[in-house]
């Protein structure tokens, strides 16, 4: 009883000098909060592969009443923007060329006339492909207007397609970038934190004083990894107030579930920055080996770009990154409402990561200075 | 050359002297840092004139501003008020030509510790733009002054704390400068590579007219200059050649020798605790030196220290005898008498008594203990129990062997000294007895356990001071504490009772909110003996505390240090300072890894030549060792 | 002069053999730029390829079999056959499909009335996969729709009535739409920004908190040549970096290069300036090496990626954001890349952001000028 009153005292009073020291600095309680708040409003914003605005240029050399109406759909989508009207298509390449436009729809002088005959006529669009998928999904739209041009002329496909999209009926990006920043902004200030907050001490020469106290090697993991684990939650709760209250994006599951997920979530991060930590030397390397993991992280985490795209060997390499898994259940509790039984089994990788790390950390503490 | 000598009392006398003579010549020069809020006066109005070809040093406690002074010199930092003309040009107007032609030795000096000792001293070389055959002839005489020869391919970062100051004192002086500028240079450096150290730079005053500017904590060093210059919180509180300064103290210093039976450092506590009728005492030899107040000392030793009304030690006249003076005497005494008037400048006429002025970072201050009853020698013999038992310590870096079959033990309530140059393998030894390192074989016991294995409870009978500041800078002093306390698991009520204690045992009181990394090194100082002797430890381990601290804060700092051994506090310590092995029970030398001495400081001198003082006799002893050991491997 | 470029020289080497004895250096310099370069190549991915899709037929019938027959040929997708709804969503929701299409019982009597309906539910997470997915499908069926009506006469391209208008598009510069072609050009956005910015800033804080510059700054040695001596090697280093990944564009990724490489390499070496400023100018006015990593991190990095236009289309983001991203030297440079590689020499284009670069250069660098003064006041 007295030892673990004596061990609790002695925890106590290392996270509280851990926190002291991130939060002492005002520059560091900046550099903490500040960025993130900034950023979870920036990516809202920008990191979006939605398209609601398409500069265009048309060609129009059919001038009739026919290809005038194409056009005035297109107009009138709220997403196109007619730039210019065009008499040629080189003058349209050129559009494209320089960047100009995105798309130009070039119809042919025949339009009208192969229409009121009963053939089909076509309507060429040239797309900028410098952003694929920006230009694909441009491509769609045209797509999609002109079908209901055609179904406008009579033309009613015997078949229609009835799209339904679950937990994120406007297929919005952003439903989709948010939630993940939860997990994502935070990962980068806790391995900073963590890889830092042993380096820090070895190069002031603070971790001799502290390894003559007491303490035990796993009493210093312990209270070295709870600080950024409190950090990290804490802005992930930052960018959670965001996602609720600016962007009013909507919350389907339960708030416990998901800090339990983000509590897993963060241990696992904090024993790879511990082990970061530990392993270099002073505070440079520290920075830069913390960095060149977090990068491949991010990256491969299915932030951007989804798992499933990846090549099958990549796919496996991702087992081993907890912010892949941290996504799974960000956005699962968070878009659909999945209670802690669905997402349990994207605990076993991010726990096994944490398994491994956190010993191979405190090993490393007491052996890496000789 | 003529050198232009100022009254010791402060003022340069000013004389016809030709400007352009003067390396240095400050008028009124001041330097205000301003924060957001406070601005700090680091120099107020400051006078000074450095004649060209001699050799000055400044002295001076913790934040004098001695530092700040050489960085204005060398156009790093501008004077706020006042002008400061270098080699007779404007620092203001003429930072860069002044910058070309003077050498500049920091405190911390910048060598790139991954680059070779050649690299970096090509890099100079190539910097100042000496010319291949020139840099030949020079490097060459470079490596053979600093014995770096046969290192020039070793990483910087791979040399020991001496041979890294002799290789920045090789970098700066790759050319011949007209000012050579030196911020500490010997901090952290053991005699004989300061002996060396000392040796280039005389050398290169002599063959190249050098002027140069050192600043030290060293009196020694102080006194092979022409010219001295006592700086105290920004102003200059003398200046004169060191012959002058000494007369300061002419017929107040005197040295008695220790009655038998008793501990020098008792005899100098004592001593110190009188401090209306002692300016300074330490110990020295098998004496103890002391300096009387000028109001009393004119009379001989006074009649209350013959016959003191309480206690039982007391002086007598037989045992006394006066000495000459030295500059450490008169360095004391005018720092001991500007305190003094600090305070008598506020109500009371009085003279000489302990400060109670705390913003005065180096006063002696209060030091709490009870009066002097020290046991007698005998008493201690007889509770002889070791503490600290080492026996056949190895360890091996690889192939090289840091520490070779060491042995020895340390009885409580001892103070037990650890000396030996930069890289002998007291660091190495310091760090397993503390558990910070394994041994690579050997028997090891503190406390009766090995502290590396044991469990972490038993790391709470010793405490830990290391060489540098190694507390949270960016924390305040009570936070350092608690933290401190905390892990030690003191309660929370018991705690604050402790912190309380410590606070005002070492000083620190009112100075509980500052941030201790931005307090002078006197007060870390402090604050890192608090925080070691929080727990009440039965061992601390002190490893280089008093490095690069001036005289006056070491009294001190030693003055504690005898307390609490007498308390039953067993101290194992590292110093740079010789002088201060006088106040170990007994000592270690190590050399290359081998116990070269073992014993008192009397054993110690005996065996080293029965030279008159410890750094004599240290010197001799690590010298013969390395001759013999050299003689051994031409045999073999 | 000659004083000038003989400490330039040895400032030079110093900093050469220390990035050839620092391990993190190398790293930051060398082996991520290789890391990234195999993930963007091979990792990274916006197209839509076999997505595991489940079909419900809850009539079975030959008409339903060959209109959703076009799904099976179909690179895009992966269809597996679902007995009923109920399993269809249970494989959804626990998203071992992304998507389901569904066909009712009456399908085939509709589908000869005309008014047929084919139920597709997108798992809507990954919003923009799920885009395609939708455009694919209806894009798919409807084609088989076409060649179904044509095969029963039906067809509207007949000769009666009326035609009806059929999108033919063209997709310039990326014909495949292989997301490959402009991730590539972006990687070396990043990579440059990366050595120049973070890494500069880290090394330079370092002098500053190591105190090596003190003793440096009573030398003659002047500003510019230690600003110099650590743009030179940097810059080497970033360009070693550049050339790894334009090998590997090209050998690697068959990115086509379809402007000129002497321009390429001039807009680089621009870049790679204003982002060794922006490093030098971050290190000396933070002098510590935490502040000065975060802020490289906040200001260059972080924002290259999402707001010059790699991942995401400005057009499309709110006006604030588009001004943030328009505010970003990467922004321009990642245009002129983008043009460089997959349209060509676009002279309207590379003039504008080329003089756009030499404007940050200039400011940059100013400032690093500006704030390494030889004084630690």
């Amino acid at each position: 009883m007295h030892d673990i009153l004596l061990l609790l005292r002695r925890l106590r009073s290392l996270c509280i000098k851990e926190l002291l020291i991130i939060f002492k600095d005002p520059a560091n309680r900046l550099v903490l909060i500040v960025p993130v708040v900034i950023q979870s409003f920036i990516f809202g914003y920008a990191a979006t592969y939605d398209l609601n605005y398409v500069p265009y240029v048309v060609c129009d050399q059919s001038r009739s009443t026919l290809s005038r109406d194409l056009v005035a759909r297109l107009d009138g989508s709220q997403k196109f923007s007619r730039q210019a009207t065009l008499e040629s298509t080189a003058e349209a390449e050129e559009w494209i060329y320089d960047g100009r436009a995105l798309l130009a729809v070039q119809i042919g002088s025949d339009f009208a006339d192969r229409i009121l005959s009963g053939r089909n006529a076509n309507v060429q669009i040239i797309l900028d492909g410098r952003n694929s998928t920006t230009a694909s999904i441009a491509q769609g739209y045209v797509s999609q207007i002109v079908e209901a041009w055609n179904s406008g002329l009579g033309h009613k496909s015997p078949v229609t397609i009835d799209v339904r999209a679950w937990f994120n009926p406007q297929l919005e990006t952003r439903w989709n970038i948010m939630p993940g920043m939860l997990a994502s902004l935070s990962i980068i200030q806790i391995m900073l934190l963590a890889a830092l907050s042993v380096a820090r001490e070895r190069e002031q020469g603070t971790f001799d004083q502290m390894l003559v106290t007491p303490l035990s090697p796993w009493e210093i993991l312990i209270g070295k990894a709870i600080p950024p684990v409190v950090v990290g939650l804490a802005q992930a709760a930052l960018v959670l107030l965001v996602c609720l209250f600016w962007f009013d994006i909507p919350f389907a599951g339960s708030y416990v579930d998901l800090f339990v997920a983000l509590g897993v979530f963060t241990l696992s991060c904090a024993g790879l920055g511990l082990c970061v930590s530990a392993i270099s030397l002073n505070m440079q390397q520290a920075l830069v080996y913390c960095f060149v993991t977090l990068l491949p992280m991010v990256l491969l985490s299915g932030l951007a770009t989804p798992v499933s795209s990846m090549p099958e060997a990549m796919q496996i390499a991702t087992y081993a990154n907890p912010l892949r898994f941290a996504l799974v259940c960000v956005r699962s509790v968070y878009l659909e409402g999945g209670t802690l039984s669905d997402i349990a089994p994207n605990f076993i990788p991010m726990l096994a990561v944490a398994a491994v790390t956190l010993p191979l950390a405190g090993w490393l503490f007491r052996n890496r200075l000789s | 050359m003529t050198t232009e000598r100022t009254n010791a009392a402060g003022q340069p006398v000013h004389s016809l002297t030709d400007r352009t003579s003067l390396v240095v010549s400050a008028h009124d020069a001041g330097k205000i840092f301003r924060e957001k809020k406070t601005s700090v006066t680091a120099l107020c109005s400051l006078s000074l004139d450095v004649p060209a070809g001699s050799m000055t040093a400044f002295v001076g406690p913790d934040g004098a501003g001695k530092t700040t002074f050489l960085r204005m010199i060398c156009g790093l930092l501008a004077p706020t008020s006042g002008t400061l003309l270098v080699l007779g040009l404007n620092v203001a107007d003429h930072a860069a030509e002044i910058q070309s032609r003077i050498s500049y030795m920091p405190q911390r000096f910048g060598l790139y510790e991954d680059l070779s000792v050649m690299e970096n001293m090509n890099l100079y070389a190539d910097l100042h733009g000496i010319p291949g055959p020139a840099r030949k002839e020079r490097f060459a005489r470079l490596l053979d002054m600093t014995d770096l020869a046969r290192f020039t391919a070793r990483p910087a970062g791979k040399l020991s704390g001496g041979m890294k100051q002799k290789l920045a004192l090789a970098c700066t002086l790759v050319r011949s400068p007209e000012l050579l500028l030196l911020d500490e240079p010997s901090v952290g450096v053991d005699p004989l590579s300061r002996r060396e150290l000392w040796a280039i730079i005389t050398k290169m005053v002599q063959e190249e007219h050098l002027s140069v500017i050192v600043s030290t904590a060293y009196m020694d060093e102080a006194e092979r200059c022409d010219n001295v210059v006592v700086m105290h919180e920004g102003s200059i509180l003398a200046q004169g050649s060191p012959e002058e300064l000494r007369k300061l103290t002419q017929g107040l210093c005197h040295a008695t020798s220790v009655p038998v039976g008793m501990k020098a450092r008792h005899l100098q506590a004592w001593l110190l605790d009188q401090p209306s009728l002692i300016m300074d005492a330490v110990p020295e030899g098998s004496h103890v030196r002391f300096v009387l107040p000028p109001e009393h000392g004119r009379n001989g030793i006074p009649q209350e220290l013959i016959s003191p009304c309480s206690g039982n030690i007391h002086l007598k006249v037989e045992d006394c005898t006066g000495v000459t003076p030295r500059l450490e005497d008169s360095f004391m005494f005018l720092l001991r008498h500007r305190q003094a008037s600090a305070e008598s400048s506020g109500a009371e006429e009085k003279i000489l008594s302990p400060s109670q002025d705390t913003t005065i970072p180096d006063a002696l201050p209060d030091v709490k203990t009870a009066p002097f009853s020290p046991r007698t020698e005998d008493g201690q013999q007889n509770s002889k129990e070791a503490v600290i038992e080492v026996r056949d310590l190895v360890r091996k870096f690889g192939s090289f062997t840091a520490v070779a079959s060491t042995s020895f033990s340390v009885y409580r309530g001892e103070v037990f000294g650890l000396l030996g140059p930069n890289g002998a393998g007291k660091t190495t030894t310091f760090r397993m007895l503390c558990g910070l390192l394994p041994a690579t074989s050997g028997y090891l016991r503190v406390a009766g356990e090995n502290l590396r294995t044991a469990a972490a409870q038993a790391r709470t009978r010793v405490g830990y001071v290391s060489q540098k500041f190694s507390l949270y800078g960016n924390l305040s002093v009570l936070e350092n504490l608690h933290f401190f306390g905390g892990v030690y698991g003191i309660g929370p009520f018991a705690l604050r009772r402790r912190i309380r204690e410590v606070l005002e045992e070492f000083d620190l009181t009112g100075h509980e909110h500052d941030i201790s990394g931005a307090m002078p090194g006197g007060f870390k100082q402090r604050l890192s003996m608090a925080v070691g002797m929080l727990h009440k430890p039965e061992i601390l381990f002190l490893d280089e505390p008093t490095s690069g601290i001036d005289p006056l804060a070491r009294r001190v700092f030693w003055r504690r240090i005898t307390t609490l051994s007498d308390e039953g506090t067993t101290i194992i310590i590292t110093t740079h300072f010789m002088e201060e092995a006088e106040y170990c029970d007994r000592m270690l030398i190590q050399d290359a890894g081998q116990v070269l001495a073992l014993g008192t400081p009397d054993d110690v001198r005996r065996q080293g030549g029965s030279a008159p003082t410890m750094e004599e006799a240290f010197i001799h002893i690590v010298e013969s060792s390395r001759a013999a050991r050299a003689a051994a491997k031409e045999g073999a | 002069m000659n004083g000038f470029l003989r400490r330039l020289g040895a400032l030079t080497v110093k900093e050469l053999r220390q990035i050839s004895r620092d391990p993190s250096s190398i790293m930051i310099g060398l082996v991520l730029p290789i890391i990234l370069i195999l993930i963007f190549g091979y990792g990274l991915s916006l197209d839509v390829k076999n997505v595991p899709m489940a079909v419900v037929m809850e009539h079975d019938t030959p008409l339903v079999r060959d209109l959703l027959s076009g799904l099976n040929g179909s690179a895009y997708f992966s269809p597996r056959h679902a007995s009923s709804m109920h399993e269809a969503e249970e494989l959804l929701r626990k998203r071992e499909v992304d998507a389901i299409l569904r066909t009712g019982s009456d399908f085939d009597s509709r589908f000869m009335k005309g008014d047929a309906k084919v139920q597709l539910i997108l798992h809507g997470v990954d919003s923009t996969t799920a885009t395609l997915i939708g455009q694919y499908t209806s894009a798919l069926l409807s084609l088989r729709v076409q060649t179904n009506l044509d095969r029963q006469g039906l067809s509207a391209d007949s000769g009666k009535g009326t035609g009806s208008a059929v999108v033919q598009s063209r997709m310039w510069f990326n014909e495949a739409a292989d997301s490959t072609w402009y991730l590539v050009p972006g990687l070396i956005v990043i990579i440059m920004t990366l050595v120049g910015a973070f890494l500069t800033a880290l090394i330079m804080a370092r002098e500053w908190e190591r105190g090596t510059l003190e003793a440096l700054f009573v030398s003659p040695v002047g500003r510019t040549e230690i600003l110099l001596s650590k743009i030179i090697p940097y810059f080497l280093l970033g360009m070693a970096g550049l050339l790894l990944c334009l090998a590997a564009a090209r050998w690697l990724f068959a990115v086509p290069l379809r402007g000129s490489l002497t321009i390429f390499l001039l807009s680089s070496s621009l870049y790679l300036v204003v982002s060794l400023g922006m490093g030098l100018a971050i290190s000396s006015v933070t002098r510590s090496q935490f502040l000065s990593c975060q802020i490289a991190l906040v200001v260059s990095f972080l924002p290259a990626v999402i707001l010059s236009g790699f991942l995401f289309d400005l057009r499309s983001v709110p006006l604030a954001a588009r001004i943030v991203g328009n505010i970003l030297p990467a922004t321009y440079y990642m245009e002129m890349l983008k043009t460089l590689f997959l349209a060509g020499n676009n002279p309207v284009i590379l003039l504008r952001d080329a003089a756009a670069l030499l404007v940050y250069a200039v400011l940059f660098m100013g400032v690093a000028i500006r704030f390494t003064r030889k004084n630690l006041d």
